[in-house]
């Protein structure tokens, strides 16, 4: 059996209003970054149910980034500070779980930081790329 | 199961330059439910949109999937497309692969492996999609301003000048505000009563406005649109409609020593009262607690001078409930007390005053007739000491002051020793400042003449203390350029007092479900882009009640209120945003949690009946979304512990589908 | 002696962060021993943060400070000047080992009209 070249699956929600945005912008200024990465949008990071980054372990996703608006900026006021709120309980779980604390991530961008949006996911994806295949949470039911 | 047509754009060589757009449709095809797929040079363009209405009729589609640009670029586009064609707008999805796939990535297999997992994850998306109608609910064409200084004022002429009626709640027994305390105005020194009073007559003859002066907001129910409001008219025991504003009843008194609260206690003013001669509406208001009518039934002086027979000892406070489209806040402020700042010595000598106190006693309607005289003494003072940012800027103690700047401080104390300057040359002014902060039009200009042309003293540094010491006030300072101790024998000593908000604004907030910061000024629903509207829809903010402000802002935020409150109210119908949360009243366990955490105060909780499987009927405590003021961001539904609440167009299915097929 | 490492052992020692200053000199409006200093609490907190503490070191200013805690209570920023006048005392005393009030020589400053406090405040602020 020949090895197939390892490449990360990475999970992106991105909040509508900024990181999303950002992401367009990214995209206009013609910025690279691996197309590991696959953006799901959402109204807001506080749509994101830690459900769905269960759901994407499961599946075989080896990182997970949530994207929203910086602290005080959000669209619908106070979402981001539920995010933040969240994901810090989640991914100290998911750490518990063995889940490495370089595969999740929560970062803020406004939609005028192309730039950062797409640094951002070089280095993450990168920092996933090392830890290798996330087989911890895989639910070998859901493959093929 | 859903018929789908997939559609995938080129967008000339954007797209198609690194993405096999002939590939992606093959691949798509046959996805679950794609009945349909195709490419096209240009999806956006007349003939790209009339394929895919073509398609719609011939394929007997459901759901349509757009491969192109970013939705915040077209998806307007393609639901007006799927309308025009007989769908449901919301049935449509756009995958993103131009601006985050074929512009960020360099490779062609690359881009085309991701385009298709892009492609598929919106198919799957699409096909638990479902049709979705925006609510509509009718408005109330009356505005609702609450507080009557110079921004509630400004906001009502603007909104009535539209055609607007609009009704304006001050919890004073006249309009005008802090603005009608002041002398001049900086940076131009024209008057302001010469600028405000004519405006406050406006409101008086506009037969648009009404005034519910001495009245205050008792109660707010209803959304944007379709406030109820019950408004308290405190009882003023003078008929407001039958009164003519003599002041015959106001000389009869005898009822003299009441401090007088228009000139901050520094004369007095009786029991029956018109706070000052401008006043609107010019009516006499009767203190209950001064008044011996009232307080002992002996008296009875004012009715029996009042030619026109206004006087009404038994009446009642009186609530009167009116419907709204829009509610404007604008409560304006305070300046804070100075009883913590023992160092200032303003509870032990009189001759410590606040800038507020400086104003009226240099008001030629003030309790000194515009003479500048010490209020312990009633002389002349011939050295004065201005102190800045007196309880602003101050981070120690959170009841002592205020940790933000209060904005309007520097340009006022360089007003006041400027015109100190001007009238009594004879007068040494000295002032302390941390920072001269003069952002504004000709805002610096004004400053550098009260030091350059009128020769005011300038001091980096903070006063320390001020202590009385026989008629004279000595004060100890630092004078931070000279590295020196200062001693400095004043005659008065002015305080440039941190602003508040108004306490008012609080319990009023939480009626309106408005959100505010933890210094109680409103927060606005972007810091930005949507600086004059509350968060909560149908709430507008106006003047010092979001932020400090001077007038001329002021006025700006004023009529950007109205503009948006008439935008609002010019409408017939309020569309929603059909992407609302939802909550499954049969797993809903009422736990309260989705209410804690809506930053809107769109969910209620109602108790309503359910028949159970043994035909009994059980009342149970369920959420309720109100689908006019949700804003749809979704925070209810991941708070929500038994899955009752989804939000639509976002639902948990629906992106749960979408990370299985990113996942697959 | 390095110019960081006193200036982290004075903040570490006073508990004070020198960068909450916004520069206003309440602290040395209020001071009642302002006269007697060569450097004013204003300036030790400003000298500390840009690590130029040996001058205050060298200074009297030291020993002139009340410790009456009048700028601290006054400062509008919760800054507390007199703890770090207070830290950069103790690191001379320390440093020197010498104790700039000895036991023997308190019979000679006694009077009737000193609180006995005022002697023990001044042991614990001029004794090793």
């Amino acid at each position: 059996m020949q090895m197939k070249e390892y490449k990360p699956l990475i999970v992106a929600f991105c909040c509508n209003w900024c990181s999303y945005a950002g992401a367009d912008l990214a995209g206009n200024n013609r910025l690279n970054y691996p197309a590991d990465v696959k953006i799901i949008r959402v109204p807001c990071s506080c749509r994101v149910n830690p459900m769905f980054i269960l759901r994407a372990f499961q599946k075989g996703a080896d990182g997970v980034i949530i994207c929203g608006c910086h602290p005080g900026d959000c669209h619908y006021t106070s979402g981001n500070y539920y995010t933040r709120r969240r994901m810090a309980a989640l991914f100290s779980m998911l750490d518990f779980l063995g889940i490495e604390r370089e595969r999740t991530r929560v970062e803020w961008v406004s939609a005028a930081e192309g730039a950062k949006f797409a640094a951002t996911m070089n280095d993450f994806a990168e920092k996933v790329a090392a830890l290798g295949e996330n087989k911890r949470l895989e639910d070998l039911r859901c493959k093929k | 199961m859903q018929r789908i047509g997939v559609f995938v754009c080129w967008c000339g060589s954007n797209i198609a330059g690194t993405v096999d757009v002939q590939a992606v449709s093959e691949a798509l095809k046959n996805e679950p439910g794609v009945v349909y797929s195709t490419n096209y040079q240009y999806m956006c363009s007349q003939a790209g949109q009339d394929m895919i209405k073509n398609a719609v009729k011939e394929h007997n589609l459901t759901g349509i999937v757009v491969c192109s640009c970013s939705p915040r670029m077209h998806e307007a586009t393609f639901r007006k497309t799927a309308a025009a064609a007989g769908l449901n707008p919301y049935m449509v999805e756009i995958a993103n692969i131009r601006e985050q796939c074929s512009w960020v990535h360099k490779e062609m297999p690359i881009g085309t492996e991701k385009a298709i997992i892009l492609g598929k994850a919106a198919i799957a998306k699409v096909n638990l999609n479902t049709p979705l109608i925006p609510g509509e609910s009718p408005v109330t064409k009356r505005a609702l301003v609450i507080g009557g200084g110079i921004a509630g004022i400004q906001t009502a002429l603007d909104i009535a000048d539209a055609g607007f009626p609009v009704d304006i709640v001050e919890k004073q027994p006249t309009i005008g505000g802090k603005m009608a305390q002041l002398d001049k105005t900086f940076p131009t020194l024209d008057c302001a009563a010469c600028i405000l009073t004519p405006k406050m007559v406006d409101v008086a003859q506009n037969d648009k406005i009404r005034i519910f002066s001495y009245s205050e907001v008792a109660e707010v129910g209803g959304f944007v649109g379709n406030f109820d409001v019950k408004i308290k008219r405190r009882a003023r025991y003078v008929k407001e409609d039958v009164c003519t504003g003599c002041g015959a009843c106001v000389e009869k008194c005898p009822m003299k020593k009441v401090p007088n609260e228009f000139n901050l206690g520094m004369d007095n003013r009786t029991a029956i009262y018109i706070p000052f001669a401008q006043a609107v509406p010019k009516v006499a208001t009767i203190d209950p607690n001064h008044c011996n009518m009232l307080k002992n039934g002996k008296c009875g002086l004012c009715a029996k001078v009042c030619a026109a027979g206004a006087i009404d000892y038994k009446q009642q406070d009186e609530i009167i409930e009116e419907k709204y489209g829009a509610i404007v806040v604008a409560t304006g402020f305070n300046p804070i007390s100075m009883d913590k700042f023992d160092e200032y010595a303003y509870n032990q000598s009189k001759d410590v005053i606040t800038s507020l106190e400086f104003e009226r006693l240099t008001n030629a309607a003030g309790p000194t007739a515009g003479k500048l005289l010490r209020p312990s003494d009633h002389k002349h003072p011939h050295t004065i000491v201005f102190v800045q940012c007196v309880g602003s800027r101050c981070a120690a103690c959170a009841e002592k002051g205020k940790e933000y700047c209060s904005k309007i401080c520097c340009m006022y104390t360089a007003k006041h020793a400027m015109l100190t300057r001007d009238k009594y040359p004879d007068t040494e002014v000295y002032v302390f400042y941390i920072d001269v902060r003069t952002p504004g039009k000709n805002f610096d200009e004004f400053y550098r003449r009260a030091v350059e042309e009128y020769g005011v003293h300038y001091i980096k540094g903070m006063v320390g203390k001020v202590v009385p010491e026989g008629d004279k006030l000595k004060v100890q300072a630092s004078d931070l350029l000279d590295n020196k101790q200062l001693h400095i024998d004043a005659d008065l000593v002015v305080l440039a007092a941190a602003i508040e908000p108004d306490k008012s604004a609080r319990p009023l907030a939480t009626m309106l479900t408005a959100s505010m910061d933890t210094n109680d000024f409103f927060t606005e629903a972007h810091p930005k882009l949507r600086p004059v509207e509350s968060p909560t829809a149908g709430v507008f903010l106006s003047g010092t009640c979001q932020g400090p402000k001077d007038i001329p802002e002021t006025v700006s935020q004023a009529g950007a209120a109205a503009s948006k409150v008439i935008g609002l109210l010019a409408k017939d119908k309020l569309t929603g945003n059909p992407c609302v949360a939802n909550s499954d009243e049969l797993m809903c366990n009422g736990c309260s949690s989705c209410q804690r955490v809506c930053p809107y105060g769109a969910i209620s909780y109602i108790d309503k009946e359910f028949r159970m499987p043994d035909r009994t009927t059980k009342i149970r405590r369920v959420a309720s979304v109100n689908p006019a003021v949700c804003q749809g961001c979704g925070a209810c539904t991941v708070a929500c512990p038994s899955g009752a609440m989804d939000l639509k167009g976002f639902a948990n299915e629906q992106i749960m589908a979408e990370v299985d097929a990113i996942c697959k | 002696m390095n110019k960081e490492y006193l200036r982290d052992e004075m903040l570490r020692m006073s508990g004070v962060n020198p960068k909450k200053c916004m520069k206003c000199g309440k602290c040395s409006a209020t001071c009642p021993a302002y006269d007697e200093m060569e450097y004013h609490p204003h300036q030790f907190v400003s000298m500390v943060e840009k690590g130029d503490i040996e001058p205050l070191m060298k200074s009297e200013s030291l020993y002139r400070c009340l410790t009456c805690f009048a700028c601290v209570d006054r400062c509008p920023r919760g800054v507390e000047p007199a703890k770090l006048i207070e830290a950069v005392r103790l690191s001379v005393i320390r440093q020197q080992g010498a104790n700039r009030l000895k036991a023997d020589d308190v019979p000679a400053k006694l009077d009737d009209d000193m609180p006995q406090q005022a002697i023990v405040s001044a042991f614990r602020k001029y004794s090793k």
